[in-house]
């Protein structure tokens, strides 16, 4: 339906918003842009009616470049909807709603039908709000007339730019459920940007995260929740989220970050007190660098009295990583028989520790969080 | 208010004001219509090329700072007397309050009704004529009826280039140090510009598009 291929778009002042984006979105797909403020969004949507031209690549709407359209024609012919609302407040609702098809030279007839047709499918009364204007309506009801707008002259492909953002949180679910319903029905594409990351994995088929004027990962909403791709993407999907699929976290996230440590050539009788002061039954050997050499637990130390740690310490032993699942790094503690598993980096560098108690401590809190949720 | 009576009563006088209040409402009427359909076309041009809108609503205003009576005279040499001098220096006068609301009310469209009416495939004549020009009408009537009230005053200074109007009974009353005829002259001038003012009020009004009527009620 829409296909973008090495898009790129630089501003005047040579920011260059949009980076050799490439995507296709299928026929009746709902489709999410998301992505810190800034990254390219509004410029992507606006590029495929022309609202912005691309300064390289090309982008085609059914099988045809969109440069090769009339910009007025193929407007009319996408439906577009914004965060604004941009209702014409001159106009009567009735007047809003058939805009497109007057422009398009439907007879009055026809677009009277139309606006009846449409106005009850966002639970709107023609009869009584028809002939009203759009400062007599609340917010809520106004973008649903904004919603219908763009639906007036049956267009395939709609755009709408964060067209919830400026609603309070209950009309914004309702209008969500609305669209979604609306969706499932006429099978529409939509293009749809958004910042709300619950908006978009409730309403899309696929969500695209852009950064810095690239697509940095697109995928079904459970594939984002699944596998972010990186640091990036899982921050952006929020901990919050991951956390309600506690088999989603990573190890970075419930480890503890400052693990007691202790200098391979320590004494074993210091060490020993350092366990007791911070009551802990191991310890952690580390070089000046914080890489890690190995680990001395209490019950090693019992039998010794003389020497280093260095002389006693274990040097092979189960670690895992940062960004290791924390289910893979329970199991490993699991099969190994310990109740700890020190956290590296691919240098070998300490960066913390995960233990049973903070993996059940992380696993009770996202049971927690589901059940406030539900 | 003898001595008015007393001019009032005379028939030549009675004649001559009716005359003149013709002549002064062709004048100001003619003065205005005409910087009306020149300022509210350069007002939306100025919108279409923002660069120029300020140096030349500048020198627009630049006209206004003249005392009228030099600018009139100014006129002689090149006009002669008579209504074309008048008639050019009051539409000088007119020009600014219609330009400027015209510039302004056009500027002051909300960028999202602009925006849609973009995306939703309007012509840039569609959005002119459907948008911008209904959303900033009230504006424009408004610089439309400054600038009357304000020039009907002005005219009363046309007689000064024999251009006629009741600027004449004015300079009469001068002549004859009468000032019987002075106000004879004066005080219809004042009410016609009250006259002006309130029936363009309505008109600007009645012509606003119900959705747009915001104050009425009173908030
Ligand atoms: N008309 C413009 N002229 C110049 N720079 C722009 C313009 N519109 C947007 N930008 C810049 O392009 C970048 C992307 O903007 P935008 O597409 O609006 O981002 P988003 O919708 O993701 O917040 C931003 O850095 C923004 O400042
Ligand atoms: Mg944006």
């Amino acid at each position: 339906m829409v296909r973008f291929e090495h898009v790129s778009k630089t501003y005047a002042g040579g920011h260059k918003a949009v980076d050799d984006l490439n995507l296709e979105i299928e026929r009746g797909e709902f489709v999410c842009f998301i992505g810190p403020s800034g990254c390219g969004k509004t410029t992507t949507m606006k590029m495929i009616n022309r609202l912005h031209e691309p300064t390289a690549g090309t982008i085609s709407v059914n099988g045809k470049d969109i440069m090769q359209f009339d910009p007025v024609e193929l407007r009319r012919s996408i439906g577009y909807v914004i965060q604004q609302i941009g209702l014409f407040p001159h106009m009567t609702i009735a007047q809003n709603v058939e805009l497109v098809p007057k422009l398009l030279g439907w007879d009055a007839a026809r677009r009277k039908s139309r606006v009846d047709e449409l106005m009850p499918m966002v639970g709107l009364d023609p009869e009584e709000y028809r002939d009203r204007y759009p400062k007599e309506l609340s917010g809520g009801q106004q973008q649903r007339i904004g919603v219908i707008r763009a639906l007036a002259a049956e267009p395939e492909l709609i755009l709408m730019d964060e067209p919830f953002g400026a609603l309070d949180p209950i009309t914004r679910e309702s209008l969500q459920d609305e669209l979604k319903r609306l969706q499932a029905k006429l099978k529409k594409t939509i293009v749809f940007v958004t910042h709300d990351m619950d908006e978009a994995l409730k309403l899309a088929d696929r969500i695209v995260i852009m950064k810095d004027g690239k697509v940095h990962q697109v995928a079904t909403p459970d594939e984002l929740l699944r596998h972010p791709k990186d640091e990036f993407v899982a921050q952006f999907v929020g901990r919050d989220r991951l956390a309600a699929a506690p088999e989603l976290l990573s190890v970075s996230e419930v480890m503890i970050r400052r693990p007691v440590t202790v200098d391979p050539d320590h004494g074993l009788a210091e060490a020993v007190v350092t366990m007791k002061k911070r009551r802990v039954n191991s310890l952690l050997v580390t070089d000046e660098n914080d890489r890690l050499l190995g680990l001395v637990t209490a019950n090693e130390l019992k039998n010794v009295q003389r020497g280093t740690v260095a002389s006693v310490m274990r040097t092979s032993f189960p670690v895992t990583t940062p960004d290791a699942r924390l289910q893979e790094a329970f199991e490993q503690m699991f099969l190994a028989h310990l109740e700890f598993l020190p956290v590296v980096d691919t240098d070998g560098i300490l960066v913390g520790l995960v233990t049973s108690t903070t993996m059940v401590d992380a696993l009770s809190r996202a049971l927690w969080t589901d059940g406030e949720a539900s | 208010m003898n001595e008015i009576l007393q001019v009032l009563k005379d028939p030549q006088t009675q004649a001559m004001l009716r005359t003149q209040v013709v002549q002064h409402l062709v004048l100001s009427l003619t003065s205005v219509l005409l910087a009306t359909l020149v300022a509210v076309p350069a007002g939306i041009w100025l919108t279409r090329h923002e660069r120029l809108a300020s140096p030349v609503l500048t020198v627009v205003s630049l006209v206004q700072t003249l005392p009228s009576i030099a600018l009139l005279a100014f006129m002689i040499p090149f006009m002669g007397i008579g209504s074309a001098p008048a008639i050019t220096a009051l539409f000088l006068y007119a020009l600014l309050p219609i330009l400027r609301n015209t510039y302004t009310g056009i500027q002051g469209v909300d960028p999202a009704a602009r925006e849609s009416a973009r995306g939703m495939g309007m012509t840039d004549r569609q959005m002119l004529f459907m948008v911008e020009l209904p959303l900033a009408f009230r504006v424009i009537m408004s610089g439309i009826r400054v600038s009357t009230v304000m020039i009907i005053g002005w005219a009363t200074l046309a007689a000064f280039v024999g251009a006629g109007g009741l600027g004449d009974m004015v300079l009469m009353g001068f002549s004859m140090v009468s000032t019987g005829h002075i106000i004879a002259g004066g005080v219809p001038v004042t009410l016609m510009a009250l006259l002006a003012d309130y029936g363009l009020g309505r008109l600007e009004r009645a012509a606003t598009p119900a959705g747009l009527r915001v104050s009425e009620g009173g908030h």
